[in-house]
């Protein structure tokens, strides 16, 4: 059986959903509270992290292959990238916040504001989280198969 | 204005260099050459933040560069050490560390903000109309999504290059190919 004990088995497989939730909340919340794309991606990054201590890497593999976990990646990066170039096509310039200025002012302070920012926020999130995963499941590949041939 | 041009052909005669050079070694350093031009020209554009981030990332770059070429390349210098050079470093080293300290009674107490010494900067203008320009209540989601959001994609490629470059060396299948040739 892999992984470690029990107590942190179950302890993981409860603190796992309550992690993934705030760090859905840091990037939603970014243009409101302290946050962003940035930390909330770090933080959802986390949580698969802390599975794959508990349970080891295959289950973390079982629940986000590392294919999918790219794919992800590079949506982000397109996201991030398409909401630049909508930017130069309805505002003109390369990035303005074509949202906020012509289509949707929103309310200050509510959730809905701000324009491009939350959308941006959540494109940064996607690519951050899922691009520090696979730096984490790569080099942990990369530990696990040297210590293998290690003891050949 | 001449000074541009001057750097301009500096970088321009040291990137042939680079280029057409046999030594590694010597070509590593035409490209530190060509790093330390741009900050300069930084400089004098009156960007000093940026100059200090390409300094910073052109010596990290140079270093880790000369390292991976003198496994490679068996650059040894022989002799013993030079009288000249040692002088030269030692001036060198002086002179950087005088500037360092007028520089060091330059800034503001531990505590202040800059603009308490500078009166019309950048970030205040920031402070007052970010909420009005961009929406958000978070003025520093504002500053890198709306204001510098070239910043953030420059950050977000370098993540993403990083990441593809990391995941191409560390995957199984090429370090299979590099045990076995065939």
């Amino acid at each position: 059986m892999k992984g470690m004990t029990v107590i942190v088995k179950t302890i993981a497989s409860w603190v796992k959903v309550l992690i993934f939730v705030f760090g859905i909340y840091i990037i939603l919340f970014g243009h409101l509270t302290p946050g962003g794309g940035f930390a909330g991606g770090v933080i959802l990054a986390a949580s698969y992290v802390l599975l794959m201590l508990a349970f080891g890497r295959e289950f973390v593999e079982e629940n986000l292959p590392l294919p999918l976990a790219s794919k992800l990646d590079c949506l982000g990066a397109f996201l991030f990238a398409l909401i630049a170039i909508l930017g130069l096509v309805y505002g003109g310039v390369f990035f303005v916040n074509f949202l906020y200025q012509k289509y949707l002012p929103g309310e200050a302070l509510k959730l809905i504001s701000a324009g491009t920012i939350p959308l941006s926020n959540i494109a940064i999130g996607l690519k951050v989280g899922a691009s520090l995963f696979l730096v984490i499941l790569t080099l942990s590949m990369f530990r696990s198969d040297t210590s293998v041939s290690r003891k050949e | 204005m001449t000074i541009f041009y001057v750097l301009l052909a500096f970088m321009i005669i040291a990137s042939i260099i680079a280029v057409e050079t046999v030594d590694l070694l010597s070509s590593v350093i035409c490209i530190g050459a060509i790093g330390f031009g741009v900050s300069l020209m930084f400089l004098f554009l009156g960007a000093p933040d940026i100059a200090i981030t390409q300094i910073v990332v052109e010596v990290l770059g140079l270093i880790i560069l000369i390292r991976a070429t003198i496994s490679r390349d068996l650059t040894f210098i022989t002799g013993d050490r030079e009288f000249f050079g040692v002088v030269v470093s030692v001036v060198i080293i002086f002179v950087i560390f005088l500037a360092g300290i007028r520089i060091l009674e330059t800034l503001p107490d531990f505590g202040t903000p800059i603009f308490a010494k500078v009166p019309k900067t950048a970030s205040q203008t920031y402070i007052r109309e970010g909420l009005t320009k961009t929406g958000a209540a978070n003025i520093v989601a504002s500053v890198i999504l709306d204001y510098r959001a070239y910043d953030t994609l420059g950050e977000a490629t370098v993540l993403f290059t990083s990441i593809i470059g990391a995941t191409v060396i560390l995957r199984e299948k090429a370090r299979k190919l590099l045990e076995e040739p065939e």
